[in-house]
C-alpha cells in the first residue's frame, strides 16, 4: 500500500481499510442470526474483504486528486470516523450479548480463532500472498510513479486491481478473525526497510510477511503478560509500539518517501 | 505522427492544445521542442509516449520510446544502479530476473552518463544534476530508438544544463537515437539543437533549423522577448547615459569589457573622445583610459568604471 500510494504513512488501519472491514463484520456479528449466512467464517471474511476493498477503492479515487501525503491520512481518518459512527449506531440497536462479542472482537486477539477459521485464513493468505508476489514487478515500477511505471510497460489498471484485491482479501480476513489490529501494517514495512537496505519488492514482500508475523506474535506474547494470568487487549500493545513509529516517521522525514 | 489533435479534458471542456500536427523525428538528431510555459509541451510529450490519449488522430509509433519526465523520484534504499535497472523492465518477466546481457546494458548506460563512481550510491544522496543523469541512464538502458525528455535541465545550474545538453547531443550522434527535448531555455536550445519544434499560439508547431527560426523572427513572435536580443544572443542594454566610449582591443577581454560598459549604460562608438584600450601584459589585463586630457591605467574593470563615472560627474 505504501508503494501504491507512494506514501510512507499508508497502511490498512490508517487509511480506514480495517474500519471498512469492521463495519461489514459488525453488520454480520451484530445482526446476529438475522442474515442466514452470517456466522460462517467464509461469510465473515468475505464480508470484511468487501468492506476493506470498498474503502480502498474510495481512497484510491480520492488519492488521485491529492498531492499531499498528510491530507490522504486525514481522509483515511475521516473514513474511519464515518464507519465508526455507523458501527456505533449498530451497537446502539443491537442485543447485549452480541454487543459483548463485538466489543471483545474490536480489542483484537489472535487466540480466539478456531481450526476452521485458520483454514479459511490459510487459503485466503495463500491467494493474497501469491497475488502480491506476482505483482513485484509492477510494485517496483510504481516506486517511480505512475507515468514512469506506464512507460516501462506496466498495465496500471491491472496491477492496481491486483494490489487492491490482495490487500483487501488479507486485511479482510485478518480483521474478521482477529479484530482490527492497529499499526502492524504500517510499522512493519518501515522496520523491515531499516533492517534490509533494499527497495526491491522481491525481497521486501517475503521479508515484510515474516516480519509482520514476528512482530504480531511478539506483541501477543507481551499481551499475555508473562508471569500473570491477566491478558491485555492485543490492540493496546500494537498501538503502543506502532504509534511512536508513525510519529518518528513524520519527524524524521518530511518528504515521506517510500 | 499524423493529423494529431491534442489536448486534455478538463471537466466538460475540451482543451485543445494543438491541432492537426504532422511531425517527424529522425534518428541521429537532437530536436528541442520549445514554447512558452503552459502551451502544452508536456502534454504533447506524454501523448507521444503513449501515457495520454490524443483527442483524435493516431500517433504512429513504429519505434520504441523511453522517457525522462518531470516527475520527481523519491525512494529509500534505492541505488543509482537499482534506478537504472528499471530501464530493463519491459524486457523482464514478472519475477524480474536479470540476465547477463541486462547487467552489461545497465553498466554501459551508467558509463554513458559518466556515473560509474556513483553506481552504488543512494539516489537520495545525489545532487539534482546527478539524479537527472541517472534518469537519463535509465532511459538509455531501455534501449529505445527514441528518447523523449521533458524539461531535463529545469532546476539545474548552468554547468549541469550544458553538460546534459552536450551529453544528449553526443548520444544522438553516437548511438543514432532520435532525441526530443522539451525545454523553454532559449539560449541552450539554440546552441545545441539540430532542429527546433516551436509551439505557436495558434496551435501549430513550426519546425526548422534554430538559426532559420531566429532569423525569420518566429522566436520573437512566440516568446515576445523582453530585452533579449536573439540575433546577437545577448541581453540588450539601454544606453541610458547618452555617452559613448571608444573601445580598442581584441579577444575575450574586449568582449567582456564591452559587456561591462554596455551594462553600465555606455554606448560603444568608434568616434568618441573617451577611449578605453584593453591591453594584455603577460597574464594580466590592464585598461588604459584616455578621457580628454586625463590618462589613467586601471587594473580591474570596476576601477575603470568608477574612474569613468567620477570624470563624467566633474565635466
Amino acid at each position: 500500500m505504501q508503494t501504491l500510494f507512494r506514501n510512507a504513512l499508508a497502511g490498512p488501519d490508517v487509511l480506514g481499510l480495517s474500519a471498512g472491514a469492521s463495519l461489514l463484520v459488525s453488520l454480520t456479528i451484530l445482526s446476529g442470526n438475522a442474515i442466514v449466512l452470517s456466522n460462517g467464517p467464509w461469510a465473515i471474511s468475505i464480508a470484511a474483504s468487501i468492506g476493506s476493498g470498498a474503502v480502498f477503492l474510495l481512497i484510491i479515487s480520492i488519492a488521485n486528486r491529492l498531492r499531499d501525503n498528510m491530507s490522504l491520512l486525514i481522509i483515511g481518518l475521516m473514513i474511519a470516523a464515518v464507519t465508526q459512527s455507523f458501527v456505533s449506531v449498530l451497537q446502539f440497536v443491537s442485543k447485549a450479548e452480541d454487543l459483548q462479542a463485538f466489543m471483545i472482537w474490536t480489542l483484537g486477539s489472535v487466540g480466539g480463532t478456531n481450526g476452521q477459521e485458520i483454514e479459511v485464513m490459510m487459503v485466503i493468505f495463500c491467494i493474497g500472498g501469491l497475488i502480491s508476489y506476482s505483482s513485484i514487478k509492477s510494485l517496483n515500477a510504481l516506486l517511480l510513479g505512475n507515468n514512469y511505471a506506464q512507460s516501462v510497460g506496466i498495465n496500471l489498471k491491472r496491477s492496481r486491481f491486483l494490489i487492491v484485491l490482495a490487500t483487501s482479501l488479507m486485511t479482510g480476513v485478518v480483521t474478521a478473525f482477529c479484530g482490527p489490529i492497529a499499526f502492524v501494517g504500517l510499522a512493519v514495512p518501515h522496520m523491515v526497510r531499516l533492517m534490509i537496505r533494499t527497495s526491491n519488492h522481491k525481497i521486501l514482500i517475503p521479508a515484510v510477511m515474516i516480519g509482520g508475523a514476528i512482530l504480531l506474535l511478539g506483541c501477543d506474547i507481551l499481551a499475555q503478560l508473562p508471569g500473570s494470568t491477566q491478558i491485555l487487549p492485543l490492540n493496546a500493545v500494537t498501538s503502543i509500539i506502532g504509534a511512536p513509529v508513525v510519529i518518528w516517521m513524520i519527524l524524521k522525514n518530511k518528504k515521506t518517501s517510500v | 505522427m499524423q493529423n494529431l489533435d491534442l489536448g486534455y479534458l478538463d471537466g466538460k471542456n475540451n482543451n485543445l492544445l494543438f491541432e492537426n500536427l504532422n511531425l517527424d523525428l529522425l534518428a541521429g538528431e537532437l530536436v528541442c521542442f520549445m514554447g512558452p510555459n503552459g502551451i502544452g509541451k508536456s502534454t504533447l510529450l506524454r501523448t507521444l509516449a503513449g501515457l495520454q490519449k490524443p483527442l483524435s488522430g493516431t500517433v504512429v509509433r513504429k519505434k520504441k520510446i523511453s522517457v525522462v519526465l518531470t516527475d520527481r523520484v523519491h525512494a529509500y534504499n534505492m541505488t543509482v544502479q537499482d534506478l537504472v535497472t528499471f530501464g530493463r523492465y519491459p524486457y523482464l518477466n514478472w519475477d524480474i530476473t536479470l540476465q547477463e546481457e541486462d547487467h552489461s546494458i545497465i553498466d554501459r548506460s551508467i558509463a554513458q552518463v559518466h556515473l560509474e563512481n556513483l553506481a552504488d550510491k543512494n539516489i537520495e544522496e545525489l545532487s539534482d544534476g546527478q539524479l537527472q543523469m541517472t534518469m537519463i541512464a535509465r532511459a538509455l538502458a531501455q534501449e529505445t530508438e527514441i528518447l523523449l525528455l521533458d524539461e531535463p535541465t529545469a532546476h539545474l545550474d548552468l554547468n549541469n544544463r550544458v553538460e546534459i545538453m552536450n551529453l544528449l547531443r553526443h548520444l544522438a550522434r553516437t548511438a543514432n537515437k532520435a532525441i526530443l527535448v522539451a525545454t523553454h531555455e532559449l539560449d541552450l536550445a539554440l546552441q545545441t539543437a539540430d532542429k527546433i519544434w516551436l509551439a505557436t499560439a495558434n496551435k501549430k508547431i513550426l519546425t526548422g533549423l534554430p538559426e532559420d527560426l531566429v532569423l525569420d523572427g518566429s522566436f520573437d513572435d512566440v516568446f515576445q522577448l523582453k530585452g533579449f536580443d536573439l540575433k546577437t544572443g545577448k541581453i540588450s542594454h539601454e544606453a541610458h547615459r547618452k555617452i559613448s566610449v571608444q573601445l580598442i582591443g581584441e579577444g575575450h577581454e574586449y568582449l567582456w569589457t564591452k559587456n561591462a560598459l554596455e551594462r553600465s549604460g555606455y554606448k560603444i562608438r568608434s568616434d568618441s573622445d573617451i577611449v578605453v584600450t584593453v591591453n594584455k601584459e603577460g597574464e594580466k589585463t590592464i585598461w588604459k583610459l584616455s578621457f580628454f586630457e586625463l590618462k589613467k591605467t586601471c587594473d580591474t574593470l570596476i576601477q575603470l568604471l568608477s574612474v569613468l563615472e567620477n570624470q563624467i560627474k566633474q565635466q
